[in-house]
């Protein structure tokens, strides 16, 4: 049937043994391209294939991110894994299981409505048939590509599908190894980077000497241009060396960087790259208002500094990595390093969550260069902390401009966003490069800008457009060619600084209208589903007692629905302010059609509202002189224990809609609640993040 | 040189300078992996052991200066298959998102529970304030320890 459209992980993985194979001892091998990052992903893939197969969620054994055994998805990010790879597995579960019945209805001679499975085995008529998956399945039922013809189960008769259920991978990360951090294999090295401060460095002296005798033990150098790695057996005597070295390598070309070109406003007047979406521009007839936000450069910061390991032997090199994306780092570290993409062998390890593009294939490469160079032998590159914080890429800091034309009753007949930021996505496959690149002897051209295209959701642009009914609206979008530092992905791209400013912005309307700012959303907003989570939070925090401005206490509310086409979701927080922000309370609903297990949702929905709110109010990367200067857990302070505030999260019932992913629901939301509520205990509105205590005081004098 | 120590109940002795980070000893010479590298700054808390009973950041306390004091490091709460009651708790809030923070987290719940065997939420957050989690887990941690104590979760 040609009009079938499959989802994209299948259009690129046909055959239904790239992905099910039934194991002897009783298992369902589940092969997937997208890879646990710490959302839970895994879990609810398994749910999806256990429920269309019926089998027991225990039997799913999932393999997950390996260019040798697992089907090529792309990278696991935007909230794409439950849209895209959870409709393949079910589809491809389904069309498995009916394959199979099919032939065993021939065999038995039966229509197949006789037969069922019971946890793998085959009844017909509810009584015994003494076939199973495992006894009756052959290589035939396999080899074929999928059509996406079988139609799945009904949400209605869902036994495993939407209940929530416990992770595997929680056990061994409470009571042991369990990262890429731990693995060990024979033959193995240590290794650090003596990292080329930027692009354009050149390193014109290292003293090795000095550097060995840090080290304290036996330590080799590999050197490659302007790359330069420490490797050794004794990990404490080449943390030594690394740790030292910066102070024993003399760079030319390094950068001057100012603190200014750090803000998100340098942007303004820097060349860029120029779009116009949405509707032409109308000439104004009524009150103009425009108001504008920013948001600075922030960082991934994972918990743990990122890992590679890499062996080469006999012409083929073996990656472990924490990426995001198995096949992209396959490709980009073959072709980096003139290896045929067949010899390299990547497979996925467990990291800390990475909530974006961080250094973990950097490291990955680093690895591979050295194995390269060390045949043999494992490589293991472990970066440092300031490693981490200086040189993974960062997410570009963000300015956007909302103007309205206002009707004779201050209602926005024409809107306009205008935003300025570099690069969200600058992963290689999109114009980046990777870190040790540009250090290399054939060092990788100047990357080049890119976003995301509009039908990907957009990069500076995402959620540029908001959902309210409004006449016209339009997003002009100015890609800086270059930022000071590199950039790329962190959960939401665009999405929490527009979301930011145009959610903080309507409560300015609401306020110059002298109208409620929910009452005022309300009255602009058709969209049900939206409706519905406003007016649902509304009522649980107590909107209508709401108290006058300036009092120190605070309560803002914002929603959005991520991408205009993920998950919807609605928050409000209650803080108070006094020099500085003390969140109290959140309330947050959210809308994700369908959800695969509920208790994984509400996990990553509050980890968003708690790092979100974390960027809001603190988060800020400081650049000065050659790069970022924010090297570690004092200068880029993040949202401890003590600031954490309670969170009363709902997960709005409708497994009737197609699942939305929600791994970044929460984020532009939580931003704009807490932007809310800050100029609503003020009185007076902050429109740059972070919201520190600076800031405060700043606006308190203003 | 040889640094005679107990982790876990058991002496060992390994043979280091006397300046290697405890971290280093614990997972490179000892294969105790679930003892973390975060920072090495003593900032983060992943690399949290006990230490005579007290959490302290095994990064960059030299091991020199723990001869024959009692280490005790995630593996001596529990096992995969014998979880320590707070580790179990840990599962069953599903208190965790990548889980990188947990170990040290958990270690410094421990002595917590020790110490005080049911805390109030405050003295919870207290305790656990020298330790940072990125995914903003920290709601379910907080619940994770309550149960523990709740279940009366002692050594
Ligand atoms: S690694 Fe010891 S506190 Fe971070
Ligand atoms: S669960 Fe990821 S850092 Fe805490």
């Amino acid at each position: 049937m040609s009009d079938v459209v499959l989802p994209l992980s299948l259009q690129t993985n046909r055959r239904l043994d790239k992905w099910l194979r039934f194991q002897p001892d009783r298992t369902v091998r589940l092969a997937v391209g997208k890879v646990e990052i710490g959302q839970g992903v895994l879990i609810a893939l398994s749910q999806i294939a256990a429920e269309e197969l019926d089998v027991a969620l225990d039997r799913i054994d999932i393999l997950a991110g390996d260019t040798a055994e697992a089907p090529d998805e792309g990278s696991t990010s935007s909230s794409l894994s439950i849209t895209v790879s959870g409709a393949s597995v079910r589809l491809a579960s389904a069309e498995l299981r009916a394959r199979v019945l099919g032939r065993l209805a021939q065999r038995l001679n039966c229509a197949p409505a006789e037969l069922s499975v019971e946890d793998g085995v085959f009844l017909q008529n509810g009584n015994p048939t003494g076939h199973d998956y495992w006894s009756f399945s052959s290589a035939e039922d396999f080899a074929a590509d999928i059509t996406g013809t079988v139609a799945p189960k009904k949400p209605s008769s869902y036994r495993v599908v939407g209940k929530p259920v416990p992770r595997r991978d929680l056990l061994p990360k409470v009571t042991g190894a369990a990262f890429i951090h731990d693995i060990v294999r024979p033959d193995l090295l240590h290794a650090r980077v003596v990292r080329q401060p930027s692009r354009s460095a050149v390193l014109t002296a290292l003293d090795t000497a000095a550097i060995e005798k840090a080290a304290g033990a036996p330590i080799r150098f590999v050197r490659l241009a302007n790359f330069v790695a420490i490797v050794g057996a004794d990990e404490t005597a080449v943390q030594r060396a690394a740790v030292a070295a910066p102070a024993h390598a003399t760079w030319t070309g390094v950068p001057t960087l100012t603190p200014a070109m750090g803000e998100a406003g340098y942007f303004r007047g820097q060349p860029s790259d120029d779009r116009h979406i949405g509707d032409p521009v109308a000439p104004a007839s009524g009150e103009v208002v425009s108001q504008t936000y920013s948001r600075p450069y922030v960082a991934h910061a994972a918990l743990a500094p990122s890992c590679g390991l890499a062996e080469f032997r006999n012409g083929r090199l073996e990656v472990w990595s924490h990426t995001q994306g198995v096949y992209p780092l396959r490709n980009s570290v073959a072709d980096i390093l003139g290896l045929p993409r067949e010899q390299v062998i990547v497979h996925h390890a467990h990291g800390a969550g990475c909530y974006g593009h961080n250094g973990a294939d950097d490291a990955a490469l680093d690895a591979a260069i050295i194995a390269q160079q060390i045949p043999g032998q494992c490589i293991r590159v472990q970066w440092r902390r300031e490693e981490e914080f200086g040189f993974e890429p960062v997410s570009t800091a963000h300015m956007t401009k909302v103007s309205a034309v206002l009707d004779a009753n201050r209602k926005p007949v024409d809107w306009t966003v205008e935003v300025w930021a570099g690069s969200h996505v600058q992963r290689p496959v999109f114009g980046g490069n990777m870190l040790a690149h540009e250090a290399l002897p054939n060092p990788a051209p100047p990357p080049k800008a890119n976003d995301p295209t509009e039908a990907n959701g957009g990069g500076g642009t995402r959620n540029g457009i908001p959902l309210y009914d409004f006449p016209a609206k339009r997003v002009i979008h100015h890609l800086a060619l270059e930022t000071v530092v590199r950039t790329s992905s962190l959960r939401g791209l665009g999405a929490l600084p527009n979301v930011y400013a145009i959610e903080c912005f309507m409560d300015e309307l609401a306020e110059r209208a002298g109208v409620d700012p929910v009452a005022y959303r309300l009255s602009l907003l058709s969209d049900q589903r939206a409706r519905r989570l406003i007016e649902d939070v509304a009522a649980r925090c107590q909107w209508s007692k709401r108290g006058p401005a300036g009092t120190g206490r605070g309560l803002g509310l914002a929603w959005a629905q991520y991408k205009n086409r993920a998950a919807y979701a609605c928050v409000a927080v209650e803080l108070d302010v006094d020099y500085e922000v003390k969140l109290r309370r959140v309330w947050c609903a959210a809308d994700a059609g369908l959800v695969i297990n509920p208790d994984g949702a509400r996990n990553q929905l509050d980890g968003g509202i708690i790092h979100a709110a974390s960027m809001t109010l603190k988060e800020k990367v400081q650049i000065d002189g050659a790069g970022i200067t924010s090297l570690d857990w004092d200068s880029y302070p993040i949202m401890r224990f003590s600031e954490v505030p309670e969170i009363d999260t709902v997960i709005m019932h409708n497994p009737d809609m197609p699942t939305l992913g929600m791994g970044e629901a929460t984020f532009g939301p939580t931003a704009a609640a807490i932007g809310n509520a800050v100029a609503h205990a003020l009185g007076v509105r902050i429109r740059d993040m972070p919201l520190t205590r600076e800031r405060i005081a700043q606006a308190l004098v203003r | 040189m040889a640094i005679d120590l107990v982790v876990n109940g058991q002496r060992v002795s390994v043979a280091v300078e006397p300046t290697t980070p405890l971290l280093d000893v614990l997972r490179n010479h000892l294969d105790l992996k679930g003892t973390r590298y975060g920072c090495g700054l003593e900032q983060c808390g992943t690399c949290m052991v006990l230490i005579d009973g007290v959490p302290e950041y095994s990064c960059a306390r030299e091991v020199g200066t723990v001869g024959g004091r009692a280490i005790t490091t995630i593996e001596g709460l529990g096992t995969p298959d014998r979880p320590h009651p707070l580790q179990q708790a840990f599962i069953d809030e599903q208190a965790g998102q990548c889980g990188y923070c947990l170990s040290g987290i958990i270690v410094t719940a421990k002595a917590l529970l020790d110490r005080n065997p049911s805390p109030s939420r405050t003295q919870i957050i207290e305790a656990l304030d020298n330790h940072l989690c990125r995914c903003g887990t920290h709601t379910r941690i907080i619940a994770a320890v309550e149960r523990a104590a709740k279940a009366g979760a002692p050594a």
